[in-house]
């Protein structure tokens, strides 16, 4: 499941580069132009990677190292 | 005169909850620069978020999508979404982990045992301190600004004369009235509040909760003005589709502007496409941002990470696309910005705030704009007070020679020196400074290698990292000055392949230079010792 989280995380970057409505003049729901909805879809799709991520990938248990520099 | 009632009253608020929060001061430094590693989910999402947000979240946002159209959101925010929270996931959880653990308080005290050198220390001081200090500048002279525009009046132009100012001449001494060109001149004070008095009163407030709240009272200042900036930034936008559309509901008015607004506004086509790309480079310096690398440290468990990773990117959105929009309806024929305006894109909201609205929602906006300003400044000032306290005189001096109540003394010592140096800059009105912010996450991002070759590479050498900084550096000064010092606003480097021409953001080259430079003399000189590998990697080299 942690590989598939981070494929996803690769494909949001992907995505994030996309060519389809680079030069795209239509307006969704009459207002939001297809450039700014398409980013803000990809906003969404970080939330929810990340949700995943955490779900799955945490890299830490979540006890409280024991506490406490100079090299 | 109300809009100055509204900021004054916003700016007594906030010393309120910063003397509510310095109530709670434990007296230890622990809890002076870190807040007793006590922050839990929701105010470690609001500091991080306040403190990565500054006033270009809400103006420069607008100024931006004016000038080269909806491309901007995808270029600036969604990218941030992505990457922020993925420093926070991959480099936030761990140099937490590692902090508590070993008693961090800054960068530096990390490298200095991750690399086994005290000297790496005096490399990077210089070099962090360099790069947060025209942040800060920007944050002081922005607000300056601000309040100077929202407070004066207006000059007719037929007439040369003088509407709706908040003081009369003759208020304020002569020399922060009187610009190049008199009172009503382009500098001049024009009635408002001037703007090294207006600088001075947000230096003042910020440095009063800094002072006697230390971390705590940051984090506490930092959510209520998150919270204000985002509330606001919304209701200007429904204000603003009201007074611009002028049709019977929202939706209709928002279809009314969205139809006026030139086609190619719409697009990304103003956006280079390697340029786009390179951009996303840009938001990785939040990795090496001294001020939050310390809000990371306040964290009370692993999990109070959870919150401000997943909601991090939706909070963007929130406060960057009604802003990108109205930027977009700025560029309408129902608008008609006026050239003056046009030409200097931070003023467009402000502009358009006071055409179409209130004197009464143009205070409560500029009192938005101040939070998104102060919950970044704040930050910064503890961070750089820490950082002279932690890194030079506690680690200089010996720590066993200085009680907790002395370096708590230390630091505000240091606090409020760094705050009248900053504003002592800030009146020079270094020439340029709003186009060095760029310049200044470049900077960051350039060391973004070195701190994730830290945390996953048991290769990186002492050898490296210095390489790799110096890389950074020197590659940064290099294009810093053949961009003519960041007169040239929109530099791109230029190449050309196969007949065809690309640009790039210079951050990519320094990007390169320093992660090559790090793996090829981390590669050529002696690995690290055991008992380093063994500290910071204890699960391969156990």
């Amino acid at each position: 499941m942690s590989k598939f989280v981070w494929v996803l995380v690769v494909a949001l970057i992907v995505l994030h580069q996309d060519n389809w409505f680079w030069s795209d003049t239509r307006l969704v729901f009459g207002f939001v132009p297809v450039a700014l909805l398409y980013h803000m879809g990809i906003s969404t799709g970080a939330a929810i990677t990340w949700f995943l991520a955490t779900k799955f990938c945490w890299p830490l248990d979540d006890a409280r190292p024991a506490a406490s520099p100079g090299g | 005169m109300s809009q100055l009632l509204i900021i004054c009253g916003y700016l007594a608020l906030l010393l309120l909850l910063g003397l509510f929060a310095s109530r709670l001061f434990r007296g230890t430094t622990q809890d002076y620069m870190l807040a007793s590693h006590s922050i839990g989910p929701f105010l470690l999402l609001m500091s991080i978020f306040g403190t990565t947000m500054t006033a270009f979240a809400l103006v420069g946002s607008t100024g931006e999508s004016f000038k080269q159209g909806a491309g901007v959101y995808g270029m600036l925010a969604s990218s941030s979404g992505i990457i922020h929270s993925l420093c926070f996931f991959v480099l936030g959880v761990k140099l937490w982990k590692l902090g508590r653990r070993n008693g961090y308080t800054t960068q530096i005290q990390f490298f200095r045992d991750r690399l086994d050198s005290d000297k790496i220390g005096l490399l990077l001081f210089p070099v962090l301190v360099g790069l947060v200090i025209p942040y800060l500048l920007i944050g002081v002279m922005a607000s300056g600004t601000v309040i100077n525009k929202v407070t004066a009046g207006i000059v007719v132009p037929a007439t040369g004369e003088l509407k709706d100012a908040t003081f009369s001449e003759g208020t304020f001494p002569e020399f922060l009235e009187q610009g190049t060109n008199g009172f009503t001149g382009e500098d001049g004070s024009r009635g408002g509040v001037p703007k090294q008095v207006a600088s001075l009163a947000i230096c003042l407030v910020v440095l009063t909760y800094v002072f006697f709240g230390g971390m705590r009272g940051t984090a506490w200042a930092n959510a209520f003005q998150t919270i204000v900036f985002m509330i606001l930034g919304v209701i200007t936008f429904v204000v603003l589709a009201e007074k611009i559309g002028n049709q019977g509901s929202l939706l209709a008015n928002l279809r009314e502007i969205a139809a006026h607004v030139p086609k190619e506004k719409l697009t990304r086509d103003h956006v280079f496409k390697l340029q786009f790309f390179t951009y996303m480079l840009i938001p990785l310096s939040v990795g090496m941002f001294p001020h939050l690398f310390q809000h990371w440290l306040t964290a009370k468990s692993a999990s109070s990470f959870k919150l401000p990773v997943v909601a991090h990117p939706l909070f963007i959105m929130i406060v960057w696309a009604p802003c990108v929009l109205i930027g977009l309806w700025a560029t309408s024929d129902l608008v008609n910005v006026p050239p003056p305006i046009a030409a200097n894109q931070n003023a467009i909201l402000p502009w358009m705030v006071r055409k179409f609205s209130s004197p009464e929602l143009a205070g409560l906006l500029t009192a938005g704009v101040l939070a998104a300003i102060m919950s970044s400044l704040d930050s910064q000032f503890l961070c750089l007070g820490t950082m002279f306290t932690e890194d030079v005189a506690v680690h200089y001096l010996g720590k066993d020679r200085l009680s907790d109540r002395q370096v708590v003394l230390l630091a505000r010592g240091f606090i409020v020196a760094i705050v009248a140096l900053t504003y002592l800059f800030s009146l020079a009105e270094p020439r340029g400074v709003f186009t060095l912010g760029v310049w200044c996450f470049s900077g960051f991002s350039s060391l973004f290698p070195l701190v994730f070759a830290a945390l996953y590479w048991p290769r990186l050498t002492k050898a490296g990292a210095y390489a790799s900084v110096i890389a950074a550096i020197s590659s940064w000064i290099y294009l810093f000055r053949d961009s003519g010092y960041a007169a040239e606003e929109t530099y791109t480097v230029t190449f050309n392949l196969g007949g065809a021409e690309y640009h790039v953001m210079p951050v990519a080259l320094m990007f390169a230079a320093s992660a090559t430079t790090l793996i090829v003399v981390s590669l050529a000189t002696k690995p690290p010792g055991e008992a380093t590998l063994r500290r910071f990697f204890p699960d391969r080299f156990a």
